[in-house]
Protein backbone atom coordinates (compact mmCIF):
# COMPACT_ATOMS: atom_id res chain seq x y z
CA UNK A 1 0.00 0.00 0.00
CA UNK A 2 1.43 3.27 -1.30
CA UNK A 3 2.17 5.81 1.92
CA UNK A 4 -0.05 8.66 2.44
CA UNK A 5 0.73 11.76 0.20
CA UNK A 6 0.95 14.23 3.82
CA UNK A 7 3.78 11.38 5.07
CA UNK A 8 5.87 11.35 2.20
CA UNK A 9 5.70 15.29 1.69
CA UNK A 10 6.65 15.25 5.32
CA UNK A 11 9.55 12.42 5.33
CA UNK A 12 10.92 14.22 2.50
CA UNK A 13 10.55 17.42 3.89
CA UNK A 14 12.63 16.32 6.82
CA UNK A 15 15.20 14.28 4.57
CA UNK A 16 15.71 17.62 2.10
CA UNK A 17 16.51 19.34 5.36
CA UNK A 18 18.56 16.76 6.49
CA UNK A 19 20.32 16.51 3.49
CA UNK A 20 20.74 20.74 3.27
CA UNK A 21 22.29 20.44 6.91
CA UNK A 22 24.78 18.34 6.31
CA UNK A 23 25.82 20.29 3.23
CA UNK A 24 26.12 23.87 5.11
CA UNK A 25 28.23 22.13 7.74
CA UNK A 26 30.46 20.45 5.56
CA UNK A 27 31.12 23.29 3.78
CA UNK A 28 31.15 25.92 6.96
CA UNK A 29 33.66 23.07 8.94
CA UNK A 30 35.89 23.98 5.51
CA UNK A 31 35.90 27.17 5.53
CA UNK A 32 37.01 27.09 9.06
CA UNK A 33 39.44 25.08 8.79
CA UNK A 34 40.91 26.71 5.53
CA UNK A 35 40.87 30.01 7.67
CA UNK A 36 42.33 28.54 10.72
CA UNK A 37 45.18 27.19 8.39
CA UNK A 38 45.43 30.33 6.16
CA UNK A 39 45.33 33.51 9.03
CA UNK A 40 47.61 32.09 11.50
CA UNK A 41 49.60 35.49 11.45
CA UNK A 42 46.61 37.75 10.38
CA UNK A 43 45.58 39.95 13.39
CA UNK A 44 47.42 38.39 15.90
CA UNK A 45 47.32 40.81 18.51
CA UNK A 46 43.52 40.43 18.36
CA UNK A 47 42.66 36.84 17.52
CA UNK A 48 45.12 35.30 19.50
CA UNK A 49 43.94 36.90 23.07
CA UNK A 50 40.67 36.15 22.16
CA UNK A 51 42.13 32.51 21.69
CA UNK A 52 43.18 32.61 25.03
CA UNK A 53 39.98 34.08 26.48
CA UNK A 54 38.30 30.80 25.03
CA UNK A 55 40.75 28.29 26.17
CA UNK A 56 39.95 29.47 29.53
CA UNK A 57 36.08 29.66 29.04
CA UNK A 58 35.64 26.05 27.35
CA UNK A 59 38.67 24.95 29.76
CA UNK A 60 40.20 26.70 32.74
CA UNK A 61 37.33 27.80 33.88
CA UNK A 62 35.23 24.46 33.78
CA UNK A 63 37.86 22.48 36.29
CA UNK A 64 35.95 23.05 39.64
CA UNK A 65 33.30 21.24 37.63
CA UNK A 66 35.43 18.64 36.02
CA UNK A 67 37.09 17.46 39.39
CA UNK A 68 33.72 16.91 41.18
CA UNK A 69 32.56 14.80 38.05
CA UNK A 70 36.19 13.09 38.37
CA UNK A 71 35.41 11.92 41.67
CA UNK A 72 31.65 10.82 41.03
CA UNK A 73 33.08 8.95 37.77
CA UNK A 74 35.64 6.95 39.78
CA UNK A 75 32.81 6.22 42.38
CA UNK A 76 30.46 5.43 39.44
CA UNK A 77 32.69 3.12 37.69
CA UNK A 78 34.24 1.41 41.04
CA UNK A 79 31.17 1.24 42.99
CA UNK A 80 29.44 -0.71 40.15
CA UNK A 81 32.26 -2.94 39.39
CA UNK A 82 34.06 -3.66 42.44
CA UNK A 83 31.69 -6.05 44.17
CA UNK A 84 30.70 -8.25 40.92
CA UNK A 85 35.37 -8.46 40.09
CA UNK A 86 35.28 -10.18 43.48
CA UNK A 87 32.45 -12.17 43.55
CA UNK A 88 33.86 -13.77 40.42
CA UNK A 89 37.54 -13.28 41.67
CA UNK A 90 38.51 -10.62 38.72
CA UNK A 91 39.87 -7.97 40.86
CA UNK A 92 42.83 -7.98 39.13
CA UNK A 93 41.05 -6.36 36.33
CA UNK A 94 39.71 -3.27 38.27
CA UNK A 95 42.71 -1.21 36.19
CA UNK A 96 41.44 -2.76 32.49
CA UNK A 97 37.99 -1.60 33.47
CA UNK A 98 38.85 1.63 34.29
CA UNK A 99 40.75 2.17 31.02
CA UNK A 100 38.39 0.58 28.79
CA UNK A 101 35.83 2.46 30.57
CA UNK A 102 37.33 5.82 31.46
CA UNK A 103 39.72 6.40 29.32
CA UNK A 104 38.20 5.23 26.00
CA UNK A 105 34.66 5.79 26.31
CA UNK A 106 32.94 7.84 29.16
CA UNK A 107 36.17 10.51 29.96
CA UNK A 108 35.98 11.70 26.91
CA UNK A 109 32.40 11.81 25.64
CA UNK A 110 31.19 12.88 28.89
CA UNK A 111 34.00 15.69 28.94
CA UNK A 112 32.42 16.50 25.16
CA UNK A 113 28.97 16.72 26.67
CA UNK A 114 29.12 18.81 29.60
CA UNK A 115 31.59 21.39 27.58
CA UNK A 116 28.71 21.58 24.85
CA UNK A 117 26.04 22.10 27.69
CA UNK A 118 28.12 24.77 29.57
CA UNK A 119 29.99 26.41 26.59
CA UNK A 120 28.24 25.28 23.54
CA UNK A 121 25.15 26.33 24.03
CA UNK A 122 26.34 30.22 24.88
CA UNK A 123 28.38 30.14 21.52
CA UNK A 124 25.51 29.13 19.64
CA UNK A 125 22.80 32.13 22.13
CA UNK A 126 26.18 34.74 21.64
CA UNK A 127 26.77 34.52 17.76
CA UNK A 128 22.93 33.96 17.38
CA UNK A 129 22.14 37.23 19.30
CA UNK A 130 24.71 38.55 17.44
CA UNK A 131 24.01 37.68 14.09
CA UNK A 132 20.86 38.55 15.08
CA UNK A 133 21.03 42.35 16.11
CA UNK A 134 23.65 43.20 13.09
CA UNK A 135 27.27 43.14 14.45
CA UNK A 136 28.52 40.26 12.09
CA UNK A 137 27.00 42.58 8.91
CA UNK A 138 29.04 45.83 11.07
CA UNK A 139 32.07 42.77 11.08
CA UNK A 140 31.79 42.62 7.16
CA UNK A 141 31.60 46.28 6.85
CA UNK A 142 34.63 46.51 8.89
CA UNK A 143 36.27 44.39 6.62
CA UNK A 144 37.02 42.00 9.05
CA UNK A 145 36.11 38.07 8.38
CA UNK A 146 33.69 36.88 11.44
CA UNK A 147 34.96 33.89 10.77
CA UNK A 148 38.52 34.64 11.77
CA UNK A 149 37.44 36.70 14.43
CA UNK A 150 34.59 34.71 15.86
CA UNK A 151 34.65 31.16 15.10
CA UNK A 152 38.60 30.35 14.63
CA UNK A 153 38.98 31.19 18.64
CA UNK A 154 35.89 29.32 19.76
CA UNK A 155 37.36 26.08 17.20
CA UNK A 156 40.48 26.17 19.17
CA UNK A 157 39.28 26.89 22.55
CA UNK A 158 37.04 23.99 22.47
CA UNK A 159 39.53 21.36 20.57
CA UNK A 160 42.08 22.67 23.89
CA UNK A 161 39.63 22.93 26.18
CA UNK A 162 38.20 19.29 25.56
CA UNK A 163 41.04 17.58 25.13
CA UNK A 164 42.98 18.77 28.61
CA UNK A 165 39.63 18.29 30.55
CA UNK A 166 39.54 14.78 29.52
CA UNK A 167 42.98 14.32 30.56
CA UNK A 168 42.27 15.70 33.93
CA UNK A 169 38.72 13.77 33.96
CA UNK A 170 40.12 10.86 33.49
CA UNK A 171 43.58 11.22 36.08
CA UNK A 172 40.92 11.92 38.51
CA UNK A 173 38.56 9.00 38.03
CA UNK A 174 41.93 6.95 37.64
CA UNK A 175 42.68 8.44 41.28
CA UNK A 176 39.30 8.78 43.38
CA UNK A 177 38.23 5.08 41.56
CA UNK A 178 41.39 3.38 44.04
CA UNK A 179 40.23 5.77 46.85
CA UNK A 180 36.69 4.16 46.69
CA UNK A 181 38.15 0.90 46.07
CA UNK A 182 40.43 1.56 48.81
CA UNK A 183 37.03 2.66 51.06
CA UNK A 184 35.36 -0.56 50.00
CA UNK A 185 38.43 -2.98 51.52
CA UNK A 186 39.87 -3.98 47.96
CA UNK A 187 42.96 -5.88 48.58
CA UNK A 188 44.73 -3.67 45.89
CA UNK A 189 48.19 -2.04 46.49
CA UNK A 190 48.73 1.29 44.30
CA UNK A 191 51.47 -0.48 42.93
CA UNK A 192 49.38 -3.20 41.51
CA UNK A 193 46.83 -0.61 40.25
CA UNK A 194 49.33 1.53 38.69
CA UNK A 195 50.59 -1.63 36.83
CA UNK A 196 46.92 -2.98 36.04
CA UNK A 197 46.26 0.73 34.40
CA UNK A 198 49.95 0.67 32.24
CA UNK A 199 49.51 -2.89 31.19
CA UNK A 200 46.27 -2.12 29.80
CA UNK A 201 47.05 1.31 28.09
CA UNK A 202 49.01 1.18 24.39
CA UNK A 203 50.48 4.51 22.76
CA UNK A 204 47.33 3.81 20.73
CA UNK A 205 45.20 5.11 23.40
CA UNK A 206 46.80 8.48 23.97
CA UNK A 207 47.05 9.27 20.49
CA UNK A 208 43.40 8.59 19.68
CA UNK A 209 42.29 10.12 22.74
CA UNK A 210 44.02 13.17 21.50
CA UNK A 211 42.61 13.13 18.37
CA UNK A 212 39.07 11.95 19.69
CA UNK A 213 39.02 14.82 21.78
CA UNK A 214 40.00 17.68 19.81
CA UNK A 215 37.89 16.07 16.83
CA UNK A 216 34.89 16.49 19.35
CA UNK A 217 36.18 20.13 20.30
CA UNK A 218 36.00 21.06 16.63
CA UNK A 219 32.47 19.13 16.05
CA UNK A 220 31.30 21.38 18.86
CA UNK A 221 32.20 24.07 17.45
CA UNK A 222 31.62 24.21 14.02
CA UNK A 223 27.74 22.96 14.67
CA UNK A 224 27.45 25.42 17.55
CA UNK A 225 28.96 28.28 15.49
CA UNK A 226 27.27 27.25 12.32
CA UNK A 227 23.79 27.30 13.70
CA UNK A 228 24.41 30.56 15.31
CA UNK A 229 26.26 32.70 12.82
CA UNK A 230 26.29 31.49 9.12
CA UNK A 231 22.64 32.04 8.03
CA UNK A 232 20.28 35.34 8.75
CA UNK A 233 18.80 34.41 12.20
CA UNK A 234 15.80 36.86 14.39
CA UNK A 235 16.02 37.36 17.71
CA UNK A 236 13.09 35.00 18.27
CA UNK A 237 14.69 32.28 16.27
CA UNK A 238 17.98 32.00 19.01
CA UNK A 239 16.62 29.47 21.05
CA UNK A 240 15.42 27.14 18.31
CA UNK A 241 18.58 27.69 16.89
CA UNK A 242 20.49 26.39 20.45
CA UNK A 243 18.34 23.32 20.68
CA UNK A 244 19.37 22.66 16.74
CA UNK A 245 22.69 22.97 17.35
CA UNK A 246 23.26 20.76 20.71
CA UNK A 247 20.63 17.84 19.38
CA UNK A 248 23.08 17.65 16.10
CA UNK A 249 26.55 18.42 18.43
CA UNK A 250 25.65 15.05 20.23
CA UNK A 251 24.90 13.24 17.49
CA UNK A 252 28.15 14.46 15.59
CA UNK A 253 29.91 13.67 18.42
CA UNK A 254 28.54 9.91 19.01
CA UNK A 255 29.04 9.25 15.65
CA UNK A 256 32.63 10.01 15.88
CA UNK A 257 32.61 8.09 19.04
CA UNK A 258 31.40 5.53 17.00
CA UNK A 259 33.97 5.43 14.55
CA UNK A 260 36.58 5.77 16.41
CA UNK A 261 35.30 1.91 18.35
CA UNK A 262 35.91 0.65 15.52
CA UNK A 263 39.16 1.93 15.29
CA UNK A 264 39.69 0.34 18.45
CA UNK A 265 38.48 -3.18 17.76
CA UNK A 266 40.19 -3.09 14.65
CA UNK A 267 43.42 -2.82 15.95
CA UNK B 1 27.89 66.08 -9.56
CA UNK B 2 25.79 63.56 -11.24
CA UNK B 3 26.19 62.48 -14.78
CA UNK B 4 29.14 65.37 -15.38
CA UNK B 5 32.15 63.65 -17.22
CA UNK B 6 35.36 65.13 -15.16
CA UNK B 7 38.50 63.75 -15.70
CA UNK B 8 38.43 62.73 -12.03
CA UNK B 9 37.47 59.14 -11.00
CA UNK B 10 33.98 58.08 -9.54
CA UNK B 11 33.66 57.37 -6.48
CA UNK B 12 30.54 55.41 -7.16
CA UNK B 13 29.15 54.90 -10.74
CA UNK B 14 26.05 52.58 -10.59
CA UNK B 15 24.61 51.67 -13.66
CA UNK B 16 21.09 50.07 -14.11
CA UNK B 17 21.20 48.46 -10.81
CA UNK B 18 18.64 46.40 -9.14
CA UNK B 19 19.30 45.74 -5.36
CA UNK B 20 17.26 42.52 -3.34
CA UNK B 21 16.63 43.06 0.07
CA UNK B 22 19.14 42.11 2.89
CA UNK B 23 16.75 39.69 4.73
CA UNK B 24 15.54 38.18 1.53
CA UNK B 25 17.88 38.06 -1.39
CA UNK B 26 14.94 36.93 -3.93
CA UNK B 27 13.39 40.40 -3.37
CA UNK B 28 13.62 43.13 -5.49
CA UNK B 29 13.36 46.31 -3.56
CA UNK B 30 14.76 49.10 -6.02
CA UNK B 31 15.75 49.22 -9.25
CA UNK B 32 17.11 50.81 -11.98
CA UNK B 33 19.87 53.08 -10.12
CA UNK B 34 21.82 54.79 -12.16
CA UNK B 35 24.23 57.19 -10.30
CA UNK B 36 27.61 58.52 -10.13
CA UNK B 37 29.04 60.20 -6.68
CA UNK B 38 32.12 62.35 -7.33
CA UNK B 39 34.81 62.81 -4.82
CA UNK B 40 33.87 65.70 -2.40
CA UNK B 41 30.00 65.35 -2.78
CA UNK B 42 27.45 64.99 0.21
CA UNK B 43 24.88 62.88 -0.86
CA UNK B 44 21.31 62.90 0.77
CA UNK B 45 18.98 60.27 -0.06
CA UNK B 46 15.56 60.47 1.29
CA UNK B 47 12.57 57.85 1.63
CA UNK B 48 10.16 56.27 4.11
CA UNK B 49 10.41 53.44 6.06
CA UNK B 50 10.45 50.33 3.97
CA UNK B 51 11.65 52.43 0.45
CA UNK B 52 14.41 50.13 0.65
CA UNK B 53 17.22 52.78 2.17
CA UNK B 54 18.99 50.71 4.30
CA UNK B 55 19.39 47.96 1.75
CA UNK B 56 20.02 50.53 -0.62
CA UNK B 57 23.07 51.61 1.82
CA UNK B 58 24.19 48.19 2.41
CA UNK B 59 24.73 47.52 -1.00
CA UNK B 60 26.64 50.79 -1.78
CA UNK B 61 29.05 49.55 1.04
CA UNK B 62 29.27 46.53 -0.48
CA UNK B 63 27.75 43.92 2.19
CA UNK B 64 25.70 42.39 -0.61
CA UNK B 65 26.07 42.58 -4.53
CA UNK B 66 23.51 44.06 -7.14
CA UNK B 67 21.22 41.07 -8.35
CA UNK B 68 21.10 43.38 -11.70
CA UNK B 69 23.59 46.08 -13.33
CA UNK B 70 27.16 47.17 -12.57
CA UNK B 71 28.03 48.41 -9.58
CA UNK B 72 31.91 49.84 -9.40
CA UNK B 73 33.64 51.68 -6.47
CA UNK B 74 36.65 53.78 -7.47
CA UNK B 75 36.87 51.66 -10.58
CA UNK B 76 36.74 48.22 -8.55
CA UNK B 77 33.18 46.18 -9.04
CA UNK B 78 31.54 45.75 -6.29
CA UNK B 79 30.87 43.56 -4.15
CA UNK B 80 34.60 43.06 -2.54
CA UNK B 81 34.94 40.10 -0.75
CA UNK B 82 38.52 38.90 -1.65
CA UNK B 83 41.10 39.38 1.23
CA UNK B 84 43.50 40.45 -1.93
CA UNK B 85 41.02 43.13 -2.48
CA UNK B 86 40.07 44.70 0.93
CA UNK B 87 41.75 47.48 1.08
CA UNK B 88 39.92 48.88 -2.20
CA UNK B 89 36.88 48.32 0.22
CA UNK B 90 38.00 50.20 3.66
CA UNK B 91 37.99 53.13 1.37
CA UNK B 92 34.53 53.04 2.66
CA UNK B 93 32.92 53.77 5.89
CA UNK B 94 29.54 52.77 7.25
CA UNK B 95 27.54 53.92 9.83
CA UNK B 96 24.58 51.87 10.76
CA UNK B 97 20.93 53.68 11.93
CA UNK B 98 21.20 51.58 15.30
CA UNK B 99 25.27 51.23 15.49
CA UNK B 100 25.26 47.73 15.83
CA UNK B 101 28.03 47.69 17.98
CA UNK B 102 30.05 44.65 19.65
CA UNK B 103 27.96 44.18 22.51
CA UNK B 104 30.65 42.01 24.68
CA UNK B 105 33.10 44.97 24.29
CA UNK B 106 33.34 48.29 25.78
CA UNK B 107 33.42 51.27 23.90
CA UNK B 108 36.87 51.81 23.03
CA UNK B 109 37.42 48.38 22.38
CA UNK B 110 34.60 48.38 20.15
CA UNK B 111 36.46 52.01 18.43
CA UNK B 112 39.67 50.55 18.81
CA UNK B 113 38.55 46.85 17.24
CA UNK B 114 39.10 47.89 13.43
CA UNK B 115 42.33 49.60 13.60
CA UNK B 116 43.77 46.67 15.99
CA UNK B 117 42.61 44.16 13.52
CA UNK B 118 43.82 45.65 10.53
CA UNK B 119 47.41 47.34 11.98
CA UNK B 120 47.61 44.41 13.95
CA UNK B 121 47.65 46.86 17.12
CA UNK B 122 47.67 45.51 20.97
CA UNK B 123 45.23 47.17 22.93
CA UNK B 124 48.34 49.67 24.28
CA UNK B 125 49.19 50.42 20.80
CA UNK B 126 45.58 51.47 20.26
CA UNK B 127 45.37 53.71 23.19
CA UNK B 128 46.35 57.16 22.01
CA UNK B 129 44.29 57.11 18.10
CA UNK B 130 41.28 55.85 20.19
CA UNK B 131 41.63 58.33 22.93
CA UNK B 132 41.59 60.96 20.00
CA UNK B 133 38.62 59.88 18.34
CA UNK B 134 36.98 59.36 21.86
CA UNK B 135 38.06 63.32 22.78
CA UNK B 136 36.13 64.36 18.91
CA UNK B 137 33.06 62.87 19.28
CA UNK B 138 32.96 63.24 23.08
CA UNK B 139 32.51 59.60 24.02
CA UNK B 140 35.36 59.76 26.60
CA UNK B 141 33.00 59.37 29.79
CA UNK B 142 31.72 56.29 28.08
CA UNK B 143 34.67 54.38 27.23
CA UNK B 144 34.75 52.05 29.82
CA UNK B 145 31.09 51.29 29.55
CA UNK B 146 29.69 48.09 27.46
CA UNK B 147 27.05 49.65 24.56
CA UNK B 148 23.95 48.36 26.79
CA UNK B 149 24.50 51.31 29.38
CA UNK B 150 24.16 54.02 26.95
CA UNK B 151 21.10 55.83 24.77
CA UNK B 152 20.81 55.34 21.52
CA UNK B 153 22.05 58.62 20.54
CA UNK B 154 25.27 57.99 22.23
CA UNK B 155 25.14 54.37 20.73
CA UNK B 156 25.63 56.04 17.11
CA UNK B 157 28.04 58.22 17.79
CA UNK B 158 30.54 55.10 18.65
CA UNK B 159 29.56 53.68 15.50
CA UNK B 160 30.34 56.84 13.72
CA UNK B 161 33.70 56.76 15.41
CA UNK B 162 34.12 53.20 14.56
CA UNK B 163 33.57 53.58 11.06
CA UNK B 164 36.40 56.90 10.96
CA UNK B 165 38.79 54.61 12.92
CA UNK B 166 40.40 53.51 9.78
CA UNK B 167 40.34 56.85 8.33
CA UNK B 168 37.80 56.39 4.77
CA UNK B 169 37.50 58.50 1.83
CA UNK B 170 33.69 58.19 2.08
CA UNK B 171 31.64 57.72 4.65
CA UNK B 172 27.90 55.93 4.44
CA UNK B 173 25.53 56.79 6.94
CA UNK B 174 22.09 55.07 7.27
CA UNK B 175 19.34 57.61 8.62
CA UNK B 176 21.93 58.99 11.68
CA UNK B 177 19.30 61.86 12.52
CA UNK B 178 16.55 59.55 13.32
CA UNK B 179 15.38 60.03 16.90
CA UNK B 180 18.05 62.21 18.05
CA UNK B 181 17.00 65.06 20.71
CA UNK B 182 18.21 68.85 19.20
CA UNK B 183 21.31 69.00 20.60
CA UNK B 184 22.70 65.35 19.26
CA UNK B 185 21.49 66.64 15.90
CA UNK B 186 23.40 69.74 16.03
CA UNK B 187 26.36 68.20 16.69
CA UNK B 188 25.88 65.30 13.88
CA UNK B 189 25.26 67.96 11.38
CA UNK B 190 28.27 70.07 12.35
CA UNK B 191 30.28 67.20 12.57
CA UNK B 192 29.38 66.05 9.19
CA UNK B 193 29.96 69.35 7.96
CA UNK B 194 33.53 68.87 9.21
CA UNK B 195 34.17 65.89 8.08
CA UNK B 196 33.06 66.73 5.01
CA UNK B 197 35.30 69.90 4.62
CA UNK B 198 38.43 67.82 6.12
CA UNK B 199 38.78 67.04 9.56
CA UNK B 200 41.81 66.39 11.38
CA UNK B 201 40.49 62.83 12.20
CA UNK B 202 40.57 61.95 8.57
CA UNK B 203 43.97 63.71 8.50
CA UNK B 204 42.29 67.33 6.88
CA UNK B 205 40.94 65.21 3.59
CA UNK B 206 37.65 66.33 2.38
CA UNK B 207 35.16 63.36 3.23
CA UNK B 208 32.96 61.98 0.70
CA UNK B 209 29.40 61.46 2.33
CA UNK B 210 26.31 59.65 1.51
CA UNK B 211 23.31 59.22 4.27
CA UNK B 212 20.22 58.49 3.91
CA UNK B 213 16.96 60.06 5.88
CA UNK B 214 13.61 60.28 6.40
CA UNK B 215 13.44 63.54 6.53
CA UNK B 216 14.68 66.14 4.47
CA UNK B 217 14.16 69.46 6.32
CA UNK B 218 17.55 69.15 8.59
CA UNK B 219 19.61 68.89 5.73
CA UNK B 220 19.15 72.12 4.44
CA UNK B 221 22.12 74.27 3.90
CA UNK B 222 24.17 70.76 4.86
CA UNK B 223 23.82 68.46 2.21
CA UNK B 224 24.61 69.54 -1.11
CA UNK B 225 23.13 66.69 -3.94
CA UNK B 226 19.38 65.33 -3.11
CA UNK B 227 17.95 62.18 -4.20
CA UNK B 228 14.87 60.11 -3.10
CA UNK B 229 13.91 56.32 -2.93
CA UNK B 230 10.03 56.12 -4.45
CA UNK B 231 8.18 53.19 -6.27
CA UNK B 232 11.32 50.90 -5.99
CA UNK B 233 12.71 54.20 -8.20
CA UNK B 234 15.89 56.06 -7.57
CA UNK B 235 15.60 59.46 -8.39
CA UNK B 236 17.84 62.51 -8.40
CA UNK B 237 16.64 65.55 -7.33
CA UNK B 238 19.43 67.89 -7.59
CA UNK B 239 20.40 70.85 -5.20
CA UNK B 240 18.59 72.09 -2.04
CA UNK B 241 17.77 75.07 -4.33
CA UNK B 242 16.18 71.89 -7.64
CA UNK B 243 14.64 69.84 -4.48
CA UNK B 244 12.61 72.64 -3.36
CA UNK B 245 11.46 73.17 -6.17
CA UNK B 246 10.44 69.74 -7.12
CA UNK B 247 6.89 68.87 -7.62
CA UNK B 248 7.20 65.64 -5.89
CA UNK B 249 4.60 64.73 -3.66
CA UNK B 250 6.98 62.50 -1.25
CA UNK B 251 9.45 65.36 -1.65
CA UNK B 252 6.95 67.94 -0.25
CA UNK B 253 5.75 65.35 2.37
CA UNK B 254 9.35 64.80 3.46
CA UNK B 255 9.61 68.51 3.62
CA UNK B 256 6.23 68.90 5.85
CA UNK B 257 6.90 71.20 8.63
CA UNK B 258 3.18 70.83 10.22
CA UNK B 259 1.31 67.60 10.54
CA UNK B 260 -1.77 69.24 9.68
CA UNK B 261 -0.53 70.44 6.34
CA UNK B 262 0.58 66.17 5.55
Amino acid sequence: MPLPRNLTHYVGRKLFRFLLTIQGLGAFALITLGVVLTKTRVARHVVWPATFREISRAGLRLLPMFLFMSAALGLLVIGQSVSWLTRVGAINYLGTIMVLVVVRELGPLLTALLVLARIGTANVVELGTARATGEVEALEALGIDPVHYLVVPRVIGLAFGIFSLTVYLILGALISGYLWAFLQDVPLRPSDYFHQLAGSLSGLDFALLALKTIGFGFIIAVVTCYHGLAQPLRVEEVSLATVRAVAQSIIACVLLDALFIIIYLAT
Amino acid sequence: MNAVSTSVEPVIRMDRVALASMQDQNSVVVEDVTWTVQPGDYWVVAGLQGSGKTDFLMLTGGLMGPVRGDYFFYGQEMPIFEDSRLHERLRLGLVFESAQLFNHLTVSENIALPLRYHKNLTAGDAVAPVQAMLDATELGQWADSTPGALGRNWQRRVGLARALMLKPEILLLDNPLAGLDFRHLTWWLSFLSDLCHGHPLVDNRPLTLVTTTADLRPWKGYGREFAILKNRRFIVLGSWGQLEAARDELVRELLTTELSSA
